[in-house]
């Protein structure tokens, strides 16, 4: 696999016994002791995850806000300082060149945090739209991302840094010292569960990894790969991108309409989205169960009232509610919670039904 | 690691001979590849296959994988306990984990799998 990029961290998996696996052009860990063990482990205690193969860009400059309202359709006016906020980025037809995060620093000042297997293109895209005097820097080889991932993350965190953590609310961060050494520390995640994404150098993300890990671990704390990532985020319906949209499909198809803000004046997909929001959807994203043992699977066919009508986008147990779930994409008037379509799984037509979402959704501690 | 008194497919089942019945699984690679098991399909006491057919599935939490029978046969016993307990073919893929026993319609057509060497060595090339 010498072909593909490594994390910082890529020793370290080998030493800790991590099946490491082709993923967006990275060479990345899928699991160490078990998915379901790390899934479990993350609703329960906790989970690190080593996420670095994500792309950071650095946006400065007096400019920075217009350019980021430009290319992305949330509202990142709303934003204050050291808040971050889930936005995405369209094409002029309204389909979904990336998802990602806005960071503020302040208002001459940002960071965006994008797919990685999207770094180029969504880099590119930026750029060739940049008639502002911002500066973009794809800094995305010099950052380590790790999450810490999990119920007990903010008591395991906490000695490592000289603030409350519990000062930083949800989809906020603040730039601090983790053991001495300068990190953007981020409440955010991809799980569905309280957590903390720690963005440091690359030189110095093996050593908080292993201060991390070490402490971790009498708390329940184990290392976590792709593989749970994509388990719990399917659970709490956080998209992946190239699944569960893409391309082809428009933000409003794939429900990501509360991140669409029309009244933040103009951005790329604007007018194409709002066309479709006043004719309606013909599609939407759809999150399903299946009733039986059947386990449906990425790109499965669907079939309503026995015609194919598209694919799956995710299918997979669902480790936390013993049941197997899905999303995929359905004719509208199929789409709504109760209706039943099937799914072709190796030339049998299983049952499956519409099931409102998120699928999990952890309890207010 | 790989037991020398089986034989095995590039599909990774293995084949034990027997009293001129044979018993099928899938190999200690093939679990590790899946991951943990959550379920397996296998098929009723009676029905019959080619050798190379798909004989059922097995699922872990990432992945589907088809069985490919060994070779052709008439399925005489299928392992109960994988129903409940599929995690067996991670924990013994080649005792417990069993999957099904079945009664050879020619054993000479067992000839053309591979030894437990030759096995390996594919496994490393591949």
């Amino acid at each position: 696999m010498s072909d593909y990029k490594r994390t910082p961290l890529h020793a370290l998996h080998h030493t800790l016994g991590a099946r490491l696996i082709p993923f967006g052009g990275w060479e990345m860990p899928v699991e160490y002791s078990g998915i379901s063990k790390e899934h479990t482990a993350v609703r329960t205690a906790a989970g690190l995850f080593d996420v670095s193969h994500m792309g950071e860009f650095e946006i400065h400059g007096r400019q920075s806000l217009e350019l980021i309202q430009l290319t992305t359709a949330n509202d990142a006016a709303k934003l204050v300082d050291g808040q971050a906020q889930y936005s995405a980025m369209a094409y002029p037809e309204g389909t979904v060149i990336d998802d990602l995060l806005v960071y503020r620093h302040n208002r001459e000042h940002f960071m965006v945090v994008v797919n990685a297997a999207n770094i180029q293109k969504d880099f590119e895209w930026i750029t060739s739209h940049n008639r502002f005097d911002a500066v973009i820097e794809n800094v995305s080889d010099r950052v380590a991302l790790l999450a810490v991932q999990g119920p007990k993350a903010i008591d395991i965190l906490q000695p490592f840094v000289p603030q409350q953590l519990d000062k930083i609310g949800p989809y906020h961060f603040a730039r601090l010292a983790v053991l001495g050494v300068d990190a953007i520390v981020s409440r955010t995640g991809y799980t569905g569960e309280d957590g903390f994404e720690i963005y440091v150098s690359a030189e110095h993300a093996e050593s908080i990894w292993n201060a991390i890990l070490d402490r971790g671990r009498p708390f329940g704390l184990i290392p976590a790969g792709l593989g749970a990532r994509n388990t719990l985020r399917l659970e709490a319906k956080m998209l992946l991108y190239g699944n569960d949209m893409d391309e082809t499909t428009t933000l409003l198809e794939a429900g990501l309409g509360w991140i669409v803000k029309f009244d933040k004046g103009e951005f790329i997909g604007r007018d194409s989205l709002l066309k479709q929001k006043q004719e309606g959807v013909k599609r939407r994203l759809a999150g399903f169960e299946m009733p039986g043992r059947d386990i449906a699977r990425d790109h499965y066919p669907v079939f309503v009232d026995g015609r194919e009508a598209g694919r799956v986008t995710s299918g997979s147990p669902s480790i936390t509610l013993k049941k197997n779930i899905g999303l995929a994409y359905l004719p509208v008037e199929h789409a709504s919670v109760g209706s039943r379509f099937q799914v072709s799984i190796r030339g049998r037509m299983c049952d499956a039904q519409v099931v409102p979402t998120p699928f999990y959704k952890r309890k207010e501690r | 690691m790989t037991p020398e008194d089986l034989l095995y497919t590039k599909e990774h089942e293995w084949l034990r001979l027997a009293d001129g019945t044979g018993t099928i699984g899938i190999t200690d690679h093939a679990q590790k590849e899946l991951g943990e098991v959550v379920y397996v399909e296998l098929p009723k006491v009676g029905d019959t296959f080619d050798a190379g057919q798909t004989f059922g599935s097995v699922e872990s939490v990432k992945a589907v994988s088809e069985l490919f029978i060994p070779v052709s046969a008439e399925v005489v016993e299928v392992n109960p306990a994988l129903a409940d307990s599929p995690e067996k073919i991670n924990e013994d893929p080649y005792g417990q984990g069993w999957m099904i026993r079945v009664r050879l319609r020619d054993k000479n057509e067992a000839r053309g799998l591979m030894s437990a060497r030759d096995y390996e060595e594919y496994t490393k090339e591949e």
